[in-house]
Order: C-alpha cells, then structure tokens, then sequence
C-alpha cells in the first residue's frame, strides 16, 4: 500500500471521532444540557484532568486486578489445556464443569464470591479470572490437537517421548490458537474485574474504576463518570493492542495470520 | 537378483483397517539391500500403507515382515511425505537437525549434521529461512535434508514430488539419483507416474488395487546414471510403455 491512502487509513477513524466529538460539544451548547444530564466532551475532559489523581489511582487498581486475572488465566488455563491434552480422560471429568464456569454469568456469582472470600482483591482477582480462562484453555486445547498429522508420525517414526512431542511438536503447533484466545481473555479479564467492582462497589466497598462510576453516579457528577468509562475503554484497547503485538512479534516469521502485514 | 539376503522381506501381509477396508491383502515382496525400488499403482492400491509399515508406523494385520540383515532401527530409516511437512515455526535447519535433536545427540553435531545435509540438497545458505519463505521445491528439499540426515539405510518416500511442478520435479529426480548413487542406501520410491518410476528406479512394483496387492515386477534395465538426453532417448520411451502395459493389466485385473 502506498504513503498516501495509508495515513488516510489512520486519518479516517481518527478525523471521524473528532467530527463526532464537536458535533457532542455543539448540541449540548446550542440545548443548554445541564452536565448532570449529558456532559459535554470538553467538561469530561475537565473532569478527567481535574479527578486525575483519583481516577489515575483507580485506574491502577483496576487494571492491577484485571492483569493479575489474565495472569492467573494464562497459567490455569494454559496448564489445564496441557493435562487435557495428555489425559482424555481428564479433560473428560473437567471440561464440563469449566463449561459450566463459563456459562454462568459473572453477575450473578459475583455476590456469592464476596460473600465467601473475605478479601476483597482475592474477591475480585476470582471473578475476573473466572472470566478470563475459559478462551484460553478451550483455545490451547484445540491447538494442542491440532498439530500436522504428519509430523506426528514422524515424531512416532523417530521415537519422539511424550515429552519432546508436547514440547517440539504440540506446544509451537498450539500457540496461534492460545495467542487468539489471549486477545479475547485480555478483554474479558477487564470485563470480568469491572463487573466484580460493581457488584463489590454497591456494597460500599472498592477503589477502582467501576467504583468511581457508582460512586459519581451517587454523587450526580455525571462528567467525572463519563472520564472513568472513557478509562475503561482506553485500557481495554491498550490490553488489546498490546496482546495484539505480542501476537505479531511471535508469529510473525511463520504464521499465516501475520502473513498479511508483511506485505 | 543377488543372492545375498534382502534388507527386508513381506511375506503374505495383510492390512485391514478399523472400518473393515483392507488395504492390503496376500502381499509378497522382498527388496534388496541397496536398490532404487518404485512402487507404482494407482490411488487406493494401499501404496501409503505399504510404507506405514515399512516404517513401523502400521503393524500388519496377518504374515510378516522381516529384516534379515536386522532391523536399520529407529534412525536407520527415513520417511518423506508427499508434502513437506515441516514445522512451520522452525527454520530449515531446525527443521532438518529434528531426527537428531530427538535422538538426544549434542546440539553441535546436530548442527554440523544438520548444515551437511542441507547442502547436499542444495540449500547451503537458507539454513536460517522459514518453510513460508522458501518456494514449494526448496521446502521438499528440506523434507529430503530431514530424512537424510541421519544417514538412513531405508529412505521411504510417498509421492514426494507430485505436487512440484514439472521442471522442478526433473531436477529434484536427478538430485534424489545423485544422493542415492553410491549411498549404499535403499529407497523406496511411491509414485503415480509411470514416467516418473522409470526414470528413477532399478526396478519397479507394479500394485492392483481393492485389495492392494503385487500385480508385476519390473526391472528397469537402463544404465545408472542416466545418461543426458535418457528423458527423451527411444529406450526410455520403451520402457515408459511396458512399465504403462503393466498397470494397465493391474487395474484391469
């Protein structure tokens, strides 16, 4: 692709959100909309710089809890998806309940969770993790069982252990598939400690994003609600990208996904 | 035939598989230590089957096979697929020096070894290229470095250049001559081209199919190397069509 339509790709997006922005700010000049109604760009952005210091430290807090959650989901998951792929019969016994785990809303465990567990971070940590491993490990497992046939045979033919076939054939055959089911964790573990945050914050307690939201809510301070989900959603799209590129650089010599950005 | 006793002998093996298909039924064949053999047969005559258990990927469903000279072992056989699959996430070498690594021989020698083979298929250079960044024939080349790099006695190979174009075929033919040539090694050649089993073969296993079974022997009386210009000499022609006669006869039958 050449220089020009390129920056336009950028451009695009980027000079959409601004038009969308000035169009926001005018109406709710030109209707007079009080900002305890709907606040205008410029009064969230005031809220933001003005409520930083207590909306940077919730940001903080949130996203420790949702890092710490993906964390957690890449090792249970990916760990599980390895003792699944060794053992039918264990994957057999477990994956329904993991099934289970994933089918059941959040929401309605949250409560229970923070009843039980007295710490309110470990409270918090299971919820979102909860959310987060299932992509994983359901992902590592197809990838696991996904290797070349082939060389699977060859490893046989040359008398490959269990152990120099899961670590030379089965793990490298399955990591495209647990990087795709990564990017989707890394937004559910954001998901997931948000949601927890409002369950745990309508109790009164909490510090993170979600609280804040409550909490300005109460408090009718409608702009700095808006700055706390504009945090929210910055921080799902930097976990995005972020996952994103690790994505490219590990595939990126060999895999055909990143076949297309090479050009 | 010499006298002295085959590398391996079938004697009477069948194959069935778990749905009942057999594959292979009453097969007698003996190869010879050192032979270029092709198997030649149409799809379906358990051509593949028949190398599964060579390698000793497949047991026989009935007879036996034996190895009188002993079994070559784990690496004393090669096996080269009809694609070339390589690791996609490991570069030629890597790629090559696999029987090695797997066999638990010091990283070095794998290397050296490794290196070594991918010369002599001519990839001397593309050690550090992945298999997405080499063209269909440079990554049966490294399939071929794979399988040889360990020196086999037995090389099995199934249909490996039917995919390949045509030029690329020819010359990789030539190259697979040239390595097997005073190797000392024995290769076991599948193929669905007439033209193909002739260029390369000492002799050549015609198979029927449903069961799969010998339908005729062959040998290929044409010198070795072949000499310039045998692609299009008159004896190769005649050869072409007896080797064409005698598939015919095995699918008709």
């Amino acid at each position: 692709m050449s220089a020009a339509p390129r920056l336009l790709l950028w451009l695009l997006p980027a000079l959409t959100g601004l038009a969308v922005l000035a169009g926001w700010e005018a109406l709710v000049r030109h209707f007079a909309v009080p900002p305890y109604v709907l606040p205008g760009p410029v009064a969230v952005a005031r809220a933001l710089a003005e409520d930083w210091p207590l909306l940077s430290a919730s940001l903080l807090a949130t996203l420790r809890i949702a890092l710490l959650a993906l964390l957690a989901a890449v090792t249970v998951g990916g760990l599980l998806a390895v003792l699944f792929a060794q053992s039918r019969w264990v994957e057999r016994a477990l994956f329904p309940y993991a099934v289970v785990l994933q089918v059941t809303p959040i929401v309605a465990i949250a409560p229970l969770i923070l009843i039980w567990v007295d710490d309110v971070t470990l409270a918090l940590l299971l919820c979102a993790w909860i959310v987060a491993f299932f992509p994983i490990l359901s992902n590592t497992v197809l990838g696991l069982n996904s290797a070349d046939r082939n060389l699977e045979e060859l490893f046989r033919l040359y008398g490959a252990t269990r152990w120099q076939a899961l670590w030379l054939l089965r793990l490298p055959a399955a990591l495209p598939f647990f990087l795709a089911g990564l990017r989707v964790a890394g937004g559910l573990s954001l998901i997931g400690a948000v949601v927890a945050e409002f369950v745990a914050g309508a109790g009164g307690t909490g510090s993170g994003l979600a609280f804040r939201i409550l909490e300005a809510g109460y408090q009718l301070r409608i702009p700095r609600m808006f700055a706390a989900l504009a945090l929210i959603s910055a921080c799902g799209i930097a976990i995005f990208a972020a996952l994103g590129l690790v994505q490219h650089l590990l595939l990126r010599r060999w895999h055909e996904s990143a076949l297309g950005r090479e050009g | 035939m010499t006298a002295a006793a085959p590398l391996v002998s079938l004697g009477g093996v069948a194959r069935r598989f778990g749905n009942g298909t057999l594959a292979l039924a009453g097969l007698d064949l003996a190869i010879e230590a050192g032979e270029f053999l092709s198997i030649l047969g149409p799809s379906g005559c358990g051509k593949s089957t028949l190398l599964r258990l060579l390698a000793g990927l497949l047991a026989p469903s009935e007879g036996r096979i034996d190895w009188p000279r002993g079994h070559p072992g784990r690496r004393g056989i090669g096996f080269v697929f009809q694609d070339p699959t390589l690791m996609p996430w490991a570069d030629a070498l890597a790629n090559a020096r696999l029987p090695l690594r797997l066999a638990g021989l010091p990283r070095a020698e794998q290397e050296a070894r490794g290196r070594a083979a991918l010369a002599a298929v001519g990839l001397a250079g593309f050690e550090r290229a992945y298999p997405r960044e080499l063209s269909g024939g440079m990554r049966m080349r490294v399939s071929l470095a794979r399988a040889l790099v360990t020196r086999p006695a037995l090389l099995l190979m199934d249909e490996p250049f039917a995919a390949l174009d045509e030029i690329t075929r020819h010359r990789l033919n030539d190259e697979l001559l040239a390595l097997w040539q005073g190797s000392g090694m024995t290769v076991v050649f599948v193929t669905h081209s007439v033209f193909e089993s002739v260029y390369l073969a000492t002799r050549i296993v015609v198979m029927a199919a449903r069961p799969g079974r010998v339908a005729a022997v062959l040998p290929v009386a044409a010198p070795m190397p072949r000499p310039p210009g045998f692609r299009t000499s008159a004896a190769y022609a005649a050869l072409c069509r007896e080797a064409s006669a005698a598939l015919e006869r095995a699918m008709a039958a």
